[in-house]
């Protein structure tokens, strides 16, 4: 089990503050957050590039914080995968067996097995100059597998591939991750995060504000940020007011002048709105249904999404509805149309602030 | 020529304007030197060559250079890389130390130097004591020779390790090499173009070095040496086959190391 305890770091234009964190061995730990927010920073310091200005790293309960580098038995793939250019692919994969004195028939069987199991076994003899991105990285993977890291550290490891090698390389990491090795992975890529975490922690302004299951953390975002990091794109903050009668299950929320029905029993005061874009459904006519928040808005953009459309409707405040390319044709969904915009009391969500 | 050139006039002109005065200079330093070189019938280039004198100098100019290269690189080459790799105090002010020699004249270096390794200092004591004789001999030049030229070994190593991502080398270590496996592992293999780059610049250097070498030893004799004295003695028509036939040599020397430095990238990429 790794623990990152009160970390402190500054570094130029960085600064980590009090960044605490666990990951359970055989976990799959990621940490998501915007980019120049020093993820990069606190894996050179978790394996021991960087001082810790305050703070422990332990693993298995055991301080590792003024551990030798060498000794830490962490692996390190960066983003652009930091290739050796001067060697071939398998002496690249053998840097790290070579100089722990490995006897050449074992780092040599060790090299091939670790090649053919990364896909990369007809590339041994190429140099990396000649590798595209996936095969680059795959390279890389399989150079810090080598020597059998107590946990894998990866740096926006698929963000620079094409979507076809990042397809190829999330399902390696899927696959090393169930033989049981630990992985801790930073990006900024919310679905990349789902894809693969057993455990997420979200970063912003250089400390871990929020980590839990992907279930959790996805469901109970605990800020605004995490929410909009998330890709949750109606946040809106408010005043919950009181339910009349007292007893009620839903309560009246009021945004920029904008009132709205939340089921909630949640206590009254200022917090936020939450409203998935997947569950809010648009209309040219206004609909009979259960639906408790149900506005008149004029449609201010369409925009592709990964998969269907986001339609932003002015109401008053701007909310967005995922609606798929045929309902769009449909609704003849266009900018300047009038629509009726509804969803549940029930998929509002309340976070107190 | 990218896109850009190819399509707009204006540019077009310019290169042409640049062009020309980019001929200017080069026929500035082609043109002594070609005509040096067809003053200087074949037959007079063979009798000089066959002179005792002019090859046992040209033979010391190019191994004392060569040695004192070889010699000052294994202290050099780390200090290059300290220089692109470290922060320490004063770092600006061993920059402009490394970079003296280039703006002090020669003759005054010459004086220091002899200064520095006459019998009477500490250096030249100790070198007496141990049987070598800076003054008026290679060993002298070797210094001299080392003093004007190391600047140009050092800019280009250093510059050659900042080019090597830093990145390459914490891989290295997070791969549990110590940091010397990562110098000579890493480092070094890939700044290696310019290291043999400042090497050639270093020992081309000490090569030509004339003022210093004449102060500190003028026998034995180097070539900018002899050229200077057949010149004073007996006039142009003596010192110029010996010029000639230096320049030849240098530069059949040159080729074939760049030849051999070229190789080896190639092999390595």
């Amino acid at each position: 089990m790794l623990q990152v305890e009160g970390a402190h770091i500054r570094l130029g234009g960085f600064s980590l503050r009090d960044v605490s964190f666990t990951v359970d061995e055989g976990g799959y730990f990621v940490l998501l957050g915007a980019s120049g927010v020093g993820k990069t920073v606190l894996l050179e310091a978790l394996i021991g590039l960087l001082p810790l200005d305050a703070g422990r790293i332990l693993w298995k309960g055991e301080d590792i914080t003024h551990e030798r580098l060498q000794k830490r038995r962490l692996g390190l793939v960066y983003q652009d995968q930091a290739l050796f250019p001067h060697m071939p692919v398998w002496r690249n994969i053998a840097y790290g067996m070579q100089g722990a004195g490995y006897a050449r028939k074992e780092t040599r069987r060790q090299v091939e097995a670790l090649a053919d199991e990364v896909g990369a076994g007809d590339l041994l003899q190429r140099y990396p100059g000649t590798l595209s991105g996936g095969e680059a990285q795959r390279v890389a993977l399989a150079r810090a597998l080598a020597m059998q890291p107590r946990c894998l550290l990866l740096d926006e490891p698929l963000s620079a591939l094409d979507t076809h090698a990042r397809g190829e390389m999330r399902a390696l990491l899927r696959t090393f991750h169930r033989k049981g090795q630990t992985v801790v992975h930073v990006t900024h890529d919310y679905e990349e995060a789902l894809a693969l975490a057993s455990h997420i922690g979200i970063m912003e302004n250089g400390t871990v504000v929020q980590t839990g299951s992907p279930e959790e953390v996805f469901h109970h975002p605990k800020s605004e940020f995490v929410a909009r990091f998330i890709g949750i794109r109606n946040v809106f903050p408010g005043i919950l007011e009181r339910n009349e009668p007292p007893d009620q299950d839903v309560a009246p929320f009021v945004s920029h002048g904008v009132q709205f029905w939340i089921m909630t029993k949640a206590t009254p005061g200022k917090g936020m709105m939450i409203v998935r874009s997947e569950d809010i459904t648009l209309s040219r006519t206004r609909p009979d249904s259960s639906a408790q928040n149900c506005f008149s808005g004029r449609v201010v953009d369409v925009v592709p999404a990964r998969i269907g459309l986001e339609v932003y409707v002015d109401i008053g405040v701007m909310a967005a509805a995922l609606i798929t390319a045929g309902s769009a044709e449909r609704l003849e969904v266009r900018p300047g149309q009038q629509v009726f915009l509804s969803f549940k009391a029930s998929a509002a969500r309340f976070m107190e602030e | 020529m990218n896109s850009f050139s190819k399509c707009s006039p204006k540019t077009d002109a310019l290169s042409l304007v640049f062009a020309a005065l980019g001929g200017v200079v080069l026929l500035f330093l082609i043109a002594p030197l070609a005509g040096m070189a067809l003053g200087s019938p074949f037959p007079e280039l063979v009798k000089t060559a066959a002179e005792a004198e002019v090859r046992g100098s040209i033979f010391l100019t190019l191994w004392t250079s060569l040695a004192g290269t070889l010699l000052f690189s294994v202290a050099a080459v780390p200090l290059a890389y300290l220089l692109a790799r470290k922060q320490f105090p004063l770092k600006q002010v061993v920059s402009a130390i490394i970079d003296l020699p280039i703006v002090v004249p020669h003759s005054a270096a010459g004086i220091a130097i002899l200064g520095f390794i006459a019998p009477s200092s500490l250096l030249g004591g100790a070198g007496e004591r141990a049987g070598i004789h800076f003054v008026g001999g290679p060993a002298g030049i070797i210094a001299a020779m080392s003093f004007v030229s190391l600047p140009f070994l050092i800019n280009a190593a250093r510059d050659g390790f900042a080019a090597v991502p830093e990145r390459l080398e914490k891989v290295a270590l997070s791969l549990g090499a110590s940091p010397t496996r990562v110098f000579f592992t890493i480092s070094l293999p890939l700044a290696w173009r310019s290291i043999v780059s400042g090497l050639v610049m270093m020992w081309a250097r000490g090569l030509s070095e004339f003022g210093a070498v004449a102060i500190v030893a003028y026998h034995p004799i180097v070539t900018p040496v002899l050229i200077y004295e057949r010149f004073g003695a007996f006039g142009l028509k003596y010192a110029r086959p010996v010029a000639v036939l230096f320049l030849g040599v240098c530069l059949v020397f040159f080729i074939f190391v760049r030849f051999l430095s070229r190789r080896r990238n190639n092999a390595a990429s």
